[in-house]
């Protein structure tokens, strides 16, 4: 087999600087990177920083269409081929910022993507949130959720145990990406592909 | 090439002097706009129809009507008229009468409107919007073409032995265009009919309306009408000038922030980066106007937005007269350079009738015509 190079978007909703979120999205991707060069793959990581992208989030809300920045962004996440999702725990979900920002994201454009959730808060009381806020934001849009995700309270930074489930997470993304590699690529659709003929349309109908 | 104004006709309070004009000053202003757009030397003026405050224009044939009495030459026009919940019967009546009393200056943009509670406010089901579109125009073409139309759809009662009348005037319905903003379906309408199809080209990226009007063009030529540089291609456009583009910016940015559809986000320096809105000098203006044409294509129809948003009507009026004196001139010639031959105007009622006279041999009229439908 050729070498390819896989792409894989980190998108941290973290806010604060350094921010805890990133560092367990920076440890997921590193975790992934390190298996998948184990097995002769290789990968590009882009990270999408939501903080830097608030205003324009906020803005495409208002005015319907994404800025420059904001498209990129977006872009990224939609046409790479697994995506790192981590968000702060906000009241009991995920923050506002990274729920803003896949409200943007067309609700097609997930469809099948392998995707490793992430959680931070500040006690591990609240880590269930990834199961029942986060996991089925997903589902909704209906990506390939690998069943481990990972949360992180600020305890468990300096504690046994979070290594381990980060390469357990990595791990079941990288196998779904090393599978999903091999299968064979679609072309995309062109606009024309997706309509329905016009004299089809009338046909439906059955106008007398 | 034809220039126009379009207005969508809301009433919307002035956030400068903080007064909202009354819906008949409203309605008078609007009419006044169309008046002062012929003396200004444009070709088209053109009413939103809507349902619901804040807008206006419920009634648009009754406008365009009280304007075709005080007009000589623009042409009058929708954007748009809703095909969706109109019944057709309606709309080909409505349409008819106007175009006799105008002497034939009508045409139509069909449209599906902005608002989903409009459509169980006339008995009809937003989930069949397309479906409706489809349909009724489908039965719109048949009343304007055929003397006797017998139909049976879904979304009406059916026509048995129907004529509707008037009949169009010298037997040439109006020209169609419609407008989209987000549907292919509608675009691959037009092209079907080889009607014109029209992209508002406001408050969103140019990219968004490129795909729509490439998509219509190269289905224009699918569909036997032309090749894909001569589909019938209108754009709007949102302009606010003064001589001095600073000028321009300060007195527009209250009611920029203050608009319903673009306030609130980006600052107007990033919006008109972002978007087809263009405030500046006269120059400015048709610098902006002129990548139209890079972008989409020579096209037929350019029409611009410049009331609304609670702009008061005397600056409305004053943008009338910087468009017609030193902008409509500038893009009339600068448009006309290097246009291939082969691109066609905009169907109008004088060119549809010659080119009816011209492909109907002499001595033939109309009364046999009928017999053979």
């Amino acid at each position: 087999m050729e070498t390819q190079e896989l792409t894989i978007s980190v998108v941290s909703a973290g806010l604060g600087q350094p921010s805890s979120t990133r560092l367990l999205a920076d440890r997921l991707a590193g975790a992934a990177r390190r298996q998948l060069e184990a097995s002769g793959v290789q990968v590009r990581i882009e990270v999408v920083e939501l903080r830097e992208l608030a205003r324009d989030i906020a803005d495409n809300l208002v005015t319907g269409f994404p800025g420059p920045a904001l498209a990129e962004a977006v872009k990224a996440v939609t046409s790479a081929d697994a995506v790192i999702a981590v968000t702060p725990i906000f009241n009991a979900s995920y923050s506002g910022l990274f729920k803003s920002f896949f409200d943007l994201i067309e609700n097609t454009e997930l469809i099948g993507k392998p995707v490793l959730i992430a959680a931070t808060g500040g006690t591990a009381r609240h880590s269930l949130a990834l199961e029942h806020a986060v996991r089925p934001l997903f589902a909704y849009l209906r990506a390939v959720v690998v069943p481990s995700a990972v949360y992180a309270a600020t305890d468990d930074f300096g504690a046994q145990g979070l290594d381990d489930r980060i390469e357990r997470a990595a791990g079941e993304l990288v196998n779904l990406l090393i599978r999903r590699a091999a299968a064979p690529v679609r072309a995309p659709a062109t606009e024309e592909a997706e309509l329905v003929p016009f004299a089809q349309q009338l046909a439906a109908l059955e106008i007398q | 090439m034809q220039f126009g104004i379009f207005t969508v006709g809301d009433v919307s309070r002035d956030p400068v002097t903080g007064r909202t004009p009354t819906e008949h000053e409203r309605i008078k202003a609007m009419a006044e706009i169309a008046i002062k757009a012929e003396e200004a030397g444009f070709d088209v003026f053109a009413t939103g129809e809507h349902h619901n405050p804040p807008f206006v224009p419920s009634s648009p044939t009754t406008l365009l009507g009280y304007i075709a009495a005080r007009t000589e030459r623009i042409i009058l026009s929708t954007s748009t008229t809703l095909i969706t919940t109109n019944d057709p019967v309606k709309i080909a009546e409505d349409y008819a009468m106007l175009q006799h009393l105008a002497g034939g200056r009508v045409d139509l943009m069909m449209g599906r409107g902005n608002t989903g509670p409009v459509y169980p406010w006339f008995g009809k089901d937003i989930r069949q919007g397309i479906e409706l579109a489809v349909e009724n125009y489908a039965l719109l073409r048949r009343l304007w073409r055929e003397d006797v139309v017998d139909w049976k759809g879904n979304f009406r009662t059916p026509l048995q032995s129907f004529t509707s009348t008037p009949r169009p005037l010298d037997d040439i319905p109006p020209f169609v265009w419609h407008g989209s903003i987000r549907s292919p379906e509608i675009a691959e309408q037009a092209a079907y009919y080889g009607d014109g199809f029209f992209a508002n080209n406001i408050f969103w990226p140019k990219d968004h309306f490129q795909k729509l009007i490439g998509l219509y063009r190269r289905r224009y030529a699918h569909y036997g009408h032309g090749t894909a540089e001569q589909a019938i291609v209108g754009l709007g456009g949102q302009v606010f000038m003064r001589a001095n583009s600073q000028d321009a910016i300060s007195e527009y940015r209250p009611y920029f922030d203050h608009s319903p559809l673009m306030g609130g986000g980006p600052s107007l320096e990033q919006y008109m980066e972002q978007t087809p809105l263009s405030v500046g000098s006269p120059q400015q203006i048709i610098e902006k106007t002129l990548t139209f044409r890079e972008y989409f294509g020579d096209y037929q129809r350019q029409l611009f937005n410049i009331d609304g948003a609670g702009l008061p009507h005397k600056v409305v009026l004053e943008q009338l007269d910087i468009l017609g004196e030193q902008v409509l001139p500038v893009l009339r010639a600068e448009f006309a350079k290097n246009r291939p031959a082969e691109v066609p105007d905009a169907p109008t009622h004088a060119s549809l009738l010659a080119a009816r006279d011209a492909a109907q041999p002499a001595g033939q009229n109309d009364e046999n015509e009928r017999e053979a439908v």
